[in-house]
């Protein structure tokens, strides 16, 4: 059973409070009752977003927003002079307001496409990888994934080199120019800023609240909770009611599960791409011909240590049979 | 003597010998360049833009190459530690080849799915990483010059 209330549930009890004129009353519910609860287990966490509910309405988008304000990048200007010259700035901060795609200043936005008749909305952030190429290739360690399955990028030690962006299948994290510890290194050298990207709202988790963009939705269209759950729960409803799953084996898999009433390879081909504006294609794990080689590199110290033992063994065998000759 | 130990530079007293040497040789110069990939920097040095450089530019081309070279160095390393001793190694050398394979080996573990480190012990590990990397980058390139500034004396 899922632990998690669905935030629907809440939205229609407000919407009944209001009906009898006791918009105040919800607010006497303690917090949890009044919005969905996440357990606090320690398990990997994935969400899962039924395209279906979504009317693009972009709540969701504004509340992280508000959410997360006081984190956005405060750049400071003029911006150091880079070197080569081909080292490009990239400033948001006087495009604050762009809500059409990702941005530093704007960590989710919703995409849409016509299908077979029919608009479908996306919101559209991180996936939140179970093995995250961005994480896992940051040659800083600015980049890491938390124990709840989360992937968050360091605002303290982040250079802005932009490679997790370069390795990730969607091209996610978004970069600021003259903002960040690059700025106390080599600025004109080295690094060019901070990445940016949503870190699911860890501060309201560990309350045991959802992130701001769940909360928000009066769709219901997120749930959160742990992943086993989550996906059987997004398993057993594209069963029941048909659509498609995207995230399952995305990139090795994600722990952010969407389902769609209408085949992704159409949604793919339909939806706008470009700069912050990630694809829905299928994707292959990032990490796989690498992780295929890890057992070679973990194992060849010891088969070197044994090639060296056998061929000594075997040049005293041979030792021993010239003098017994 | 000890500099020389360092430096990789180990007489060759056999066929074998110079083969083995090169192939630690070029190991090593595989594992210092697709290390150096790691850091965003081929591409915006423009080092990528040389033909025949592309490959410089390309992580995950450089991430595999990283891993095959860190396999082809370790197995020689546990052959020579097999064969001949920690100590043939020199203490410098054998403390930093040690360091960075530790910490390689930790980091190629924590890659694979399922596995992963708090973020704090992700970062240490990088930079100690790192930093070890650079440790033998700056001996070996010490060793280069002290070389040919005594050859040239004579
Ligand atoms: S708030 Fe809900 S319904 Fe509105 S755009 Fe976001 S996910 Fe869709
Ligand atoms: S979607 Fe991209 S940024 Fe997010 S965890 Fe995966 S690789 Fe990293
Ligand atoms: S989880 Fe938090 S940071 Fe991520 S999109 Fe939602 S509100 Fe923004």
């Amino acid at each position: 059973m899922l632990k998690t209330i669905d935030p629907k549930a809440r939205f229609s009890r407000r919407t009944l409070f209001k009906a009898l004129g006791l918009g105040g009353a919800a607010a006497l519910l303690p917090e949890r009752s009044r919005a969905a609860a996440l357990p606090v287990t320690g398990q990997e966490l994935a969400t899962f977003l039924d395209l279906s509910k979504c009317i693009g309405c972009g709540a969701c988008v504004e509340a992280c927003r508000v959410e997360n304000a006081a984190r956005y990048p405060e750049p400071k200007k003029p911006f150091p002079k880079m070197y080569p010259e081909r080292v490009k700035v990239e400033d948001w901060s006087d495009k604050r307001a762009v809500d059409t795609r990702l941005t530093p200043y704007n960590w989710l936005f919703i995409q849409s496409a016509a299908v077979d008749g029919r608009e479908v909305h996306i919101p559209r952030r991180c996936m939140h990888c179970q093995n995250p190429p961005c994480a896992n290739l940051c040659p800083w360690g600015a980049a890491a994934r938390e124990a709840d399955g989360t992937v968050a990028i360091n605002q303290d030690i982040c250079l802005g080199g932009a490679k997790c962006r370069d390795v990730c299948p969607w091209s996610i994290p978004q970069r600021q120019t003259g903002a960040g510890l690059y700025l106390d290194l080599m600025p004109s050298l080295a690094g060019n800023g901070v990445m940016n990207k949503c870190r699911r709202c860890p501060e309201r988790v560990a309350q045991g609240k959802m992130p701001a963009c769940i909360e928000a939705c009066p769709q219901g269209v997120q749930t959160m909770g742990p992943r086993e759950e989550i996906v059987a729960q997004a398993k057993a409803m594209a069963r029941n009611n048909g659509g498609f799953l995207y995230g399952l084996e995305e990139n090795g898999g994600t722990n952010t599960l969407y389902l769609s009433p209408v085949p992704f390879e159409k949604l793919a081909a339909a939806v706008k791409t470009g700069p912050g504006q990630p694809g829905l294609a299928a994707v292959a794990d990032v990490m796989g011909t690498s992780n295929r080689l890890a057992w070679a590199v973990l194992l060849a110290p010891l088969a070197g240590a044994a090639g060296a033992l056998l061929s000594g063994a075997r040049k005293m065998m041979g030792r021993k049979e010239d003098s017994n000759g | 003597m000890a500099d020389r130990r360092l430096s990789g530079s180990f007489v060759a007293s056999s066929a074998a010998g110079t083969v083995r040497l090169g192939f630690y040789r070029l190991a090593a110069a595989a594992l210092a360049v697709s290390g150096v990939a790691q850091m965003p920097i081929f591409k915006r040095y423009y080092i990528a833009d040389i033909p025949g450089m592309a490959w410089t530019g390309d992580f995950l081309f450089t991430h595999a190459l990283h891993y095959a070279a860190a396999a082809a160095l370790l197995f020689w390393l546990g052959w020579r530690l097999a064969a001949r001793g920690a100590a043939s190694l020199g203490r410098g050398r054998l403390a930093l080849l040690g360091l960075l394979a530790l910490t390689g080996g930790a980091h190629v573990l924590s890659n694979l799915p399922g596995v992963s480190l708090s973020p704090l012990a992700a970062m240490l590990l990088d930079w100690t990483h790192l930093g070890a990397a650079m440790a033998l980058g700056i001996a070996a390139l010490a060793m280069v010059f002290n070389r040919r500034s005594r050859t040239n004396r004579r």
